[in-house]
């Protein structure tokens, strides 16, 4: 299945190693893309230059002020927010597919989604008033850090509902995660309707996601929360390969099922609500991704979960490019086009999966 | 190796399981038998570690299951469960690889390869390795099973245990038979084997003792000449039996009303 697969193993390279390769070389051509592409373009020679003054080698030449400008302040941190946050979207696509054993799973089931939205549309509408203190105290961090809280609180809330005696069954999480979902989002069209019209405009482009908030102040923090929580879910390719069996199965194995589920659950969600609070919520990353590796490359997690950080991060940036490009000089919803490129290639996926797989 | 003592199970206030005493040996069979809903897939359950008694004890090398971490039960004992279907299409030689996965980080895990080929080979699959798990037959996924749990006891030590839910449920006669025999084989490696079955004939053939249970209680533990008499099976099933010379046994299944000498056929018309 798959050319790359075929590729690989006709060179005696294992899967593993060309997936990793292929997704790094993919990354990389992405970041150089969504850093010199643009409505403002950069010349390659203005690109080698600023890069020959960041590593100390030649002086900045006047030409390229303003390319050092565009690069270092608007697409640099805009392009490595993509990476992170796209990363930190498809690793906990990946896992939610793999705990859930559901192709369709996504980590808007965990109600880290919903939960994050309604705290930023609190952030956005109580703000000013409610807030007042801690908006002014925060500042620009208030609504990442209210989204992240948000997004925390309703994954805990549905993996406690979810759970029953110590262990939680995957049908039961599901539903709680639905009513968790439920909840948010009722809540959050009560603070749609106090909202007044800028407000509610800016819950709309909140709940459509952009990628044109990205600052170099929020990056470290990002690549501790995205870049942690990522890491350690890499670890656990292991126990989900075993959950493919069946959770029955992945016991007798020698996992222990319950502190998987409950790792797998709450790290996703620190990965996810920690970036979805400076992106706002972008779709069918974490769907989409996990799937594409899996044609290519099969279902072992130990190349599903890197594979799909490094293609998540790379996605997402180039998304974010066509999001600016398309309509520049104003731009799109970032969310829009993910959900432009991803429902089509979804569906798609869904009539190859028919027609192949049989019964 | 497992023992189980005076065990009882319940569950939201029914008694799914009462008073089972039993031992699993090392080197021997011991086939489960008993109508639908007898308790024979929960006693299997329990002894996997899967499920905790509510009376009794269940302990490996004497120390309770309930006190071993999973991994290092899953070093020890290996389960086939019924028809496991996969939540994403893998390929077969995948499949018997995981079997492999309580092996990772130690220092069997040098065998992995040669063991994921020789549980290939031992269930006669070899030729399947390279299938997609999803195109292949029920019984062909049932030897994957088998053979992903061959795989993982591969190296283990001894005594171990596999524990088999109605492993020879969609085979034909010839692969149920060279699976019996496989069964033999890995009892003879000092592995203890414990297989709930339904063809009483298969346990005859497969089982050095044979346990019989009703409603969740134990009607008999012994030989298969015991266990298998047909007075003593008739009212578990509700159903006379008949002795075969061999020593195998022939339900009768009495007359069928309406299906006399000439098979009921289309009615004829203006009928």
């Amino acid at each position: 299945m798959g050319v790359s697969l075929s590729l690989a193993s006709a060179r005696g390279i294992p899967p593993r190693v060309m997936a990793l390769a292929l997704g790094t070389v993919v990354l990389l051509a992405a970041m150089l893309a969504g850093i010199l592409l643009g409505p403002a373009r950069i010349s390659p020679g203005g690109f080698l230059a600023v890069l020959q003054d960041l590593l100390g080698i030649a002086p900045l030449p006047d030409a390229f002020l303003r390319d050092a400008a565009v690069l270092g302040v608007i697409r640099a941190p805009r392009v490595l927010l993509g990476a992170l946050v796209g990363a930190g979207l498809g690793v906990a696509g990946a896992t939610m597919q793999g705990l859930f054993r559901n192709p369709l799973a996504d980590p808007g089931l965990i109600g880290v989604s919903a939960g994050a939205a309604l705290a930023a549309v609190a952030a956005i509408v109580l703000g000013g008033t409610v807030f007042g203190t801690a908006a002014g105290l925060l500042g620009l961090w208030l609504l990442p850090a209210a989204a992240f809280c948000g997004g925390l609180l309703a994954t805990y809330a549905m993996e406690r509902l979810g759970s029953v005696g110590g262990g939680a069954d995957v049908a039961t999480l599901l539903l709680a995660g639905v009513a968790v979902n439920a909840i948010a989002t009722a809540l959050t069209g009560v603070l749609i309707f106090m909202a007044d019209d800028r407000q509610a405009r800016d819950i709309t482009f909140w709940t459509l996601g952009s990628l044109s908030g990205a600052r170099w102040a929020h990056l470290p923090v990002l690549l501790v929360l995205v870049g942690l929580p990522m890491l350690i879910l890499c670890t656990l390719a292991r126990p989900l390969n075993a959950l493919i069996l069946g959770e029955a199965e992945a016991f007798h194995l020698g996992l222990r099922v319950d502190a998987a589920k409950r790792a797998a659950i709450l790290l996703s969600a620190v990965a996810v609500a920690a970036g979805v609070g400076f992106t706002g919520l972008i779709g069918f990353v974490g769907l989409v991704v996990p799937h594409l590796l899996r044609l290519g490359f099969g279902a072992d997690h130990r190349i599903v979960l890197p594979g799909s950080a490094l293609l998540g991060a790379a996605l997402l940036i180039l998304a974010d490019l066509a999001a600016r490009s398309l309509a520049a000089p104003a731009e799109l919803p970032v969310g829009v086009v993910t959900a432009l490129l991803g429902a089509p290639f979804f569906l798609w996926l869904l009539r190859q999966r028919m027609a192949g797989a049989g019964p | 190796m497992i023992a189980a003592e005076s065990i009882g199970f319940s569950a939201g206030g029914r008694v799914l399981l009462a008073d089972i005493t039993l031992t699993l040996v090392p080197g021997a069979v011991l086939a489960v038998i008993g109508p639908n809903g007898a308790g024979k897939s929960t006693l299997l359950r329990l002894l996997a570690g899967e499920l905790r008694p509510s009376r009794g004890n269940i302990t490996l090398d004497s120390v309770p299951l309930s006190a071993m971490a999973p991994l290092a039960l899953a070093r020890r004992r290996a389960v086939v469960a019924q028809s496991a279907a996969l939540a994403f299409p893998m390929r077969v030689q995948e499949v018997v690889g995981l079997g492999r996965l309580p092996w990772h980080g130690s220092r069997a895990a040098v065998r992995d390869d040669a063991a994921t080929g020789a549980a290939l080979h031992r269930v006669g699959i070899a030729h399947l390795a390279r299938r997609q798990y999803q195109t292949l037959s029920g019984g062909e996924r049932q030897r994957v099973q088998l053979a992903r749990a061959f795989a993982q006891l591969d190296g283990a030590a001894r005594p171990a245990a596999l524990l088999l839910d109605e492993p020879t449920a969609s085979l034909d006669v010839a692969h149920a038979a060279a699976l019996l025999r496989a069964l033999r084989a890995l009892a003879a490696e000092g592995i203890a084997v414990l297989a709930v079955m339904h063809d009483l004939n298969e346990a005859h053939f497969v089982a050095d003792r044979v346990l019989v249970l009703s409603e969740g209680r134990p009607v008999a533990l012994g030989p298969p000449e015991e266990a298998l008499a047909p007075t003593l099976l008739a009212p578990v099933y509700g159903l006379p039996f008949q002795a075969l010379p061999d020593g195998g046994l022939l339900p009768e299944y009495g007359a069928i009303p309406g299906r006399g000498f000439a098979p009921p056929g289309p009615t004829p018309p203006g009928g």
